[in-house]
């Protein structure tokens, strides 16, 4: 009993300490990452100054005042320490041209992004599980090849003509489904947690709660697809791998039925390269959802960031690149922590 | 089949919530970037902004270039053409929202606020947000126009300027020129909100603000009491939708009214359906290609002369503007007044374009042409079109390297008198007024600047100078013609094209009227069941 209990807290400690070492280490990721997304930005070619002129222009004399406005025109190391002065208090800056809060615009459409990554995974994941397994199950079978084949076209489908198909096919030609935006425009309630599914079930609006999510389903489709691919394949060679040990096959010869030796036996043991690969899907979704932002209007991260790169609007790009790295950096630790709930050998020392 | 039922029957109750309340959908292209529109110089911007919530002095009349009283009732000007007086219109409101209440109507106070925020440099409300540039105010050169704006009366207004110049009453029918309540930003001063200006917008416009969820939706209601009176429609709704293909498809599916910009390949689609039409003008602008006059052989007007023979524009309309494009042959667009019908446009003749280059001893000639990294309403594909014209040079034995850069770059290396090349440019009207083309693009006060022909001809800067002075539009319109003639035979630009704008829209909107200006606007819009 003792023994145990001590075990346990020997076990917590060096979970604690894992974290611990993992979150210090983010620090100079984080450094990095501020001196990529700032240098990023600046050695593009052009400035956000010239594209505001457009085809107008501005004289030269108006062209250095406005640089030095902006405080553009100061030595770049000079403009880091301050930007990372600024970071250090808090203050990401403004976009330039909205003149808002970067802050206040990533959160106000991350939930945008962070509802159809979301539920993209969760149909990744329903779907890519389960098909891999019986995949794998059947190897060889003409549903293997079938379920494989069909994760290869998934796999290397350009999103920007499945989603223009998905709309003409669903919602031009069968009419099932809205061909973009996040809720019927009838709904009109405030923004309280900036997630429609939930937004619009606290607005108590009749019909609201169904609006979303028909407006979800393709947006989530299409962002599903490439995760899902990856997953099946990812689910079905684990578990080809872990089929062929000795425990599994001790397993077998217990008598056990099929379904636990591969439900319980071996899918634990092959989920955590699964789990890798989730991780890391979630953490591109978040941030690589522009197509799919793009096709269905939807309201995100990912087109605020590349309509934001094309402005050469600076502050945006080089804090919003941050925020978003701190998302994934956060998913990643989040990930690497559950391998030790999944299976318990996994020592985090 | 259901679920379409129920979409539609989703969005019939959108457009008609009851039997009173009408709302119009207009599938927008894009976000604007604010909603104080002095600050930004984008359409996007100002058809969300200045068109439905503000007004101005001046108006453009719908569908023309043809200024008409607006926040002004009625205007004169003084013999020596330096001092306009505005006789302010009674009774104007501001919008009451949820965040303002107005306690006075509009008065010579709000004229003065919204210009003197902009020109001086000491107003409290210069800098209200961090990067506030005036750009378009600044752009059109009001800073070395304005000596001073005065408040004469509650309701009178005088502008002084510093020399005569006519198309003042254009400008101020200009976006940036759009009417802010001084009531409204003392109080967000008074709140510390000053930014707030620029997020929940107070005017006197046909529709006022209700709310704007970031990259989604925009909404407005009309404002119930607009000195014009109230709108057709009740509600106003911007569903912003940036690809063309998938607006087209809102639009196919009764999702939205109103969708502007289509693919030139789904043109014949939605011509064919019979919920939809199709309306087209064609666009205030030009695409130009211009010679750098300063260099040689193209300071040489006959080798300037003989390269526009060579080019083949029928062939840059097929493939660049797939139809939606018309030749341009003057600098001006044809829906402007005082262009010059009686133009003859350079033939094509690649024969007679090489004997030409010949005659003038021009031989071997290798030059650069500058394709532009975007797309513009005048110049959908400068790649393609810089493409064609190397092969149409290459048959009369012209070399051509077609050269890029970033875009912002693009504009400001394009500006060097040294250029070494041709650049495709071309230019959108502001204000409707032919010096905005003629005097911005080719005069001599240009030159290093917007003037990428770097082409200073005393002739067609002293009749251009002139008008500029006078006021009498019968006799703009002589010198404007003049001058297109002087153009013509000077050649600094191959004139190329000017854009055809397709406006696609439900059968049930009626009252719409194309802008030549390309703004979109749905005062005087109704929709029928």
């Amino acid at each position: 009993m003792f023994d145990e209990l001590s075990a346990r807290i020997a076990d917590r400690r060096l979970m604690f300490n894992y974290v611990l070492k993992r979150i210090l280490l983010l620090l100079p990721t984080f450094i990095g990452i501020t001196i990529v997304s700032f240098g990023f930005v600046r050695v593009l070619p052009g400035d956000p100054v010239l594209l505001m002129a457009g085809e107008r222009g501005l004289t030269d004399e108006r062209y250095t005042a406005l640089l030095k406005e902006f405080g553009y025109d100061r030595p770049i190391w000079e403009q880091y320490f301050e930007y990372l002065g600024n970071l250090l208090s808090g203050d990401l800056g403004n976009s330039l041209v909205t003149k808002k809060p970067v802050v206040e615009e990533f959160f106000t459409l991350f939930p945008a992004t962070l509802e159809l990554s979301f539920v993209a995974i969760f149909i990744a994941v329903c779907l890519g599980i389960p098909a891999g397994i019986i995949a794998a199950s059947k190897r060889g079978s003409f549903i293997d090849q079938t379920l494989m084949g069909t994760a290869l076209v998934g796999y290397s489908m350009p999103i920007f003509w499945w989603g223009l198909l998905l709309i003409i096919v669903f919602s031009g030609w069968l009419g099932w489904t809205p061909v973009s935006g996040r809720i019927s425009l009838i709904y009109f309630f405030p923004q309280v947690t900036g997630f429609m599914l939930v937004d619009s079930l606290l607005s108590g609006q009749k019909g609201a709660f169904g609006s979303a999510v028909q407006h979800l389903i393709l947006p989530s489709i299409v962002l599903a697809t490439i995760p899902l691919a990856v997953i099946a394949r990812q689910t079905r060679s684990a578990m080809l791998e872990v089929l062929g040990e000795d425990y599994v096959r001790t397993a077998r010869a217990k008598g056990l039925s099929s379904f636990r030796v591969i439900g319980i036996h071996a899918l634990r043991n092959a989920m955590i390269p699964v789990i890798t690969v989730i991780g890391l899907s979630v953490g591109t979704l978040l941030a690589g959802a522009i197509l799919t932002e793009t096709i269905f209007s939807w309201p995100g991260i990912g087109k605020w960031m590349v309509d934001s790169i094309f402005r050469r609007d600076y502050p945006v790009v080089q804090s919003g690149l941050l925020l978003i790295a701190a998302v994934v950096m956060i998913v990643n630790l989040l990930v690497d922590m559950t391998y030790g709930l999944i299976n318990p050998r996994i020592c985090h020392d | 089949m259901k679920m379409r039922t129920l979409i539609a029957a989703g969005f019939a109750a959108l457009m008609a919530t009851s039997v009173q309340a009408k709302t119009l959908v207009y599938c927008s292209e894009g976000s604007p970037e604010g909603f104080d529109p002095a600050l930004y110089t984008a359409g996007t911007t100002f058809n969300a902004s200045s068109r439905p919530v503000y007004n101005r002095l001046v108006e453009f009349e719908r569908g023309t270039t043809k200024t008409i009283p607006g926040l002004a009732e009625s205007w004169t000007v003084s013999d020596d053409g330096l001092e306009y007086t505005f006789k302010l219109r009674a009774g104007v409101k501001f919008h009451s929202t949820d965040f303002f209440t107005p306690t006075r109507d509009f008065n010579a106070d709000d004229v003065l606020f919204t210009f003197d925020r902009q020109r001086k440099e000491d107003d409290p409300w210069h800098k209200y947000v961090e990067g506030t540039a005036w750009e378009y105010f600044n752009g059109m050169d009001m800073p070395a126009l304005i000596k001073d704006i005065v408040k004469v009366d509650d309701m009178t207004v005088k502008f002084i300027l510093n020399k005569p110049e006519s198309p003042t009453v254009a400008n101020l029918a200009m976006d940036f020129a759009s009417i802010v309540s001084k009531e409204y930003a003392d109080k967000l001063a008074a709140d510390g909100k000053q930014s707030d200006l620029n997020q929940a917008p107070v005017g006197t416009g046909p529709f006022q603000f209700v709310a704007y969820q970031k990259d989604a939706v925009i909404r407005y209601k009309a404002n119930g009491d607009y000195w014009g009176g109230k709108q057709p429609i009740d509600d106003l709704v911007f569903a912003i939708t940036t690809d063309n293909s998938v607006r087209m498809q809102k639009l196919k599916a009764g999702e939205c009214h109103v969708a502007p910009y289509p693919n030139p390949a789904d043109l014949a689609d939605l011509k064919a359906d019979a919920n939809l039409t199709v309306m087209e003008a064609e666009g205030l602008n030009v695409g130009y290609l211009a010679y750098n006059t300063k260099v040689a052989p193209y300071d040489n007007a006959k080798v300037r002369k003989a390269l526009n023979m060579a080019i083949n524009k029928q062939a840059i309309l097929d493939a660049v503007f797939e139809g939606a494009g018309a030749a341009a042959k003057n600098p001006i667009p044809p829906t402007m007044w005082s262009y010059d019908q009686s133009t003859v446009d350079d033939a094509y003749d690649p024969t007679a374009a090489k004997a030409a280059l010949e005659a003038e001893g021009v031989t071997g000639l290798k030059m650069k042409i500058w394709a532009m990294p975007v797309a513009r309403p005048y110049n959908p594909n400068a790649r393609r079109m810089a493409e064609l014209l190397q092969a149409d040079y290459a048959a009369i034995g012209v070399e051509v390297e077609i050269v890029s850069y970033e875009w912002g770059e693009y504009l400001k290396l394009s500006k060097a008198e040294d250029r070494d090349g041709a650049v495709l440019l071309g230019w959108t009207g502001d204000n409707g007024d032919p010096d905005n083309f003629l005097s911005v693009l080719l005069s001599c006060s240009s030159v290093g600047g917007s003037n990428r022909a770097q082409w200073c001809n005393p002739e067609f800067d002293e009749l251009v100078n002139k008008a500029k002075q006078v006021s009498d539009q019968s006799e703009r319109t002589k010198l404007y013609e003049q001058a297109q003639v002087v153009f013509k035979r000077e050649a600094p630009w191959a004139t190329i094209a000017h854009s055809v704008v397709f406006m696609p829209m439900s059968k049930k909107v009626t009252g719409y009227k194309m802008d030549p200006l390309g703004s979109h606007r749905f005062d005087g819009v109704d929709i029928v069941e």
